[in-house]
């Protein structure tokens, strides 16, 4: 496996995502550049995601680079029932990066295993996305000033939230206290809670959501409770509103403390959060363009800061 | 009586391999890695026997064929308790337990059909932790199965 690639947040040590967002930083201060002057990066999206591939697609043309790929799998040779490896294969030939996003997962772990070109992982399936979690990080750090020591309550859907997993397993490292706050059927997932015991990470569970849970967070990480997760609709017709954010719930909460949500957001936030100074959700998102840039330079060994 | 009998039952391979020490729930799956019903060689197979470990244990002796470690590898993850004894000309010349390497390679098949390795040619990879009852990690989807509930390729 070629050393460059990223293709889950876990194979970050604290220092490589503390130079990772140092680099974030200076993207955002600087987001032109021609750093990839006569750089091909290859987006290949097996599966849709526009919001995801725009946002790595503009982080390379402001860095100078250009892109070559396709944005669904029915335009590709895959509908042709060529293997995933015959296709990173042979786009290895014409690119100096992949960024890729499959639905099948371990698709980017085993990308990296048959070409010898970085590969980045921009989600495969319900198991990795790591340039969400490093924007997540990046938001946390940019609002708090600091990534130590924070109060981060976890709102929705904990048991197959993988954005929550891979927050938690990368915060990890920063002496965090989390607050969880599910219904019993999503409950953070005991592997989980486990690593927090055995690494002595203060965690606690709720299943109401309440304001002295939000009045103690610096930040809020929302979730999306979703239909199809639950056995039960009667049961998802009970819990989807428990777990809704309301402006009047923000009347005691910290002025520093953040909103965050992985988006898209259907109704657990509602609209009038919005307009609340604490809402983050659209900047968040907008923080993705800045982790990109440093996620693809770190991929082809480009230092901006030499 | 019934003692010496069983050990005789032993000791009557020429040469072979005696496995001995299987959890009975594993027996039968452990005698189909074994490819035993696919043998003419003479086999024989105890079910639900004591254990001077307790549980109920089953045992397969198999006359005139030595195992190759792949072999042996993939019982131990069904059967990590089995031991292994080769027999040349009436002696037991080695007894050890399976082992269970720290990486299954084309061994196990991943329970998740979303898993990458159930869509394209390739090799399975699992990572084994807690060895006396092991549980495996897909390398490729993070995955988790329990040794006990593998399915064996």
């Amino acid at each position: 496996m070629n050393s460059h690639s990223l293709v889950a947040i876990d194979d970050l040590s604290r220092n490589d995502i503390l130079a990772m967002l140092e680099r974030a930083r200076y993207f955002e201060q600087h987001p032109n550049s021609h750093l990839l002057d006569g750089k091909v990066v290859a987006t290949l999206f097996f599966e849709p995601s526009t919001r995801t591939r725009l946002s790595f697609e503009t982080a390379v043309n402001r860095l100078g680079g250009r892109v070559i790929g396709f944005s669904d799998a029915s335009t590709s040779s895959t509908s042709k029932g060529e293997t995933l490896k015959d296709t990173i294969k042979m786009v290895s030939n014409y690119a100096d990066l992949i960024v890729m996003r499959h639905h099948l997962e371990g698709a980017a772990q085993y990308a990296t295993e048959v070409t010898d070109i970085p590969i980045v992982n921009a989600g495969d399936g319900a198991n990795q996305h790591p340039s969400q979690t490093s924007l997540d990080l990046y938001s946390l750090q940019k609002t708090q000033g600091k990534l130590d020591g924070l109060t981060i309550t976890m709102v929705g859907d904990l048991k197959y939230g993988r954005t929550v997993h891979s927050l938690l397993m990368a915060l990890r490292f920063f002496s965090p206290k989390f607050n969880f706050v599910s219904s019993p059927e999503l409950r953070m997932p005991r592997e989980y809670r486990m690593l927090c015991d055995r690494l002595g990470i203060e965690y606690h569970e709720y299943t109401d959501f309440t304001t002295s849970v939000i009045n103690e967070s610096d930040i809020l990480y929302m979730t999306r409770v979703q239909r199809e997760r639950f056995s039960d609709i009667m049961e998802y017709e009970r819990v989807k509103n428990l777990y809704t954010l309301r402006r009047s719930m923000l009347a005691s909460a910290k002025p520093t403390m953040k909103i965050l949500h992985p988006l898209p957001r259907v109704n657990e936030i509602a609209q009038d959060v919005d307009d609340d100074p604490r809402a983050y959700y659209f900047q968040q998102a907008g923080n993705g363009l800045f982790a990109r840039q440093a996620i693809i330079t770190k991929a082809l060994g480009i230092d901006p800061l030499k | 009586m019934n003692e010496k009998k069983t050990s005789l039952a032993v000791a009557a391979l020429r040469g072979g391999t005696v496995i001995d020490h299987i959890p009975s729930e594993a027996l039968f799956r452990v005698a189909h890695i074994l490819g035993i019903e696919n043998m003419s060689n003479a086999v024989t197979i105890g079910y639900n026997l004591p254990s001077a470990r307790g549980a109920r244990k089953g045992i397969i002796k198999v006359d005139g064929v030595e195992f190759d470690h792949q072999t042996l590898n993939r019982i131990a993850v069904i059967a990590p308790t089995a031991t292994v004894n080769i027999i040349r000309d009436y002696e037991v010349v080695s007894k050890h337990p399976v082992e269970l390497p720290d990486t299954l390679i084309g061994i196990v098949k991943c329970p998740n059909p979303k898993c990458i390795t159930n869509n394209e040619p390739m090799a399975t990879r699992f990572d084994v932790s807690e060895h006396d009852k092991p549980t495996l990690r897909c390398h490729y989807c993070n995955h988790t199965v329990a040794g006990a509930d593998a399915e064996i390729i």
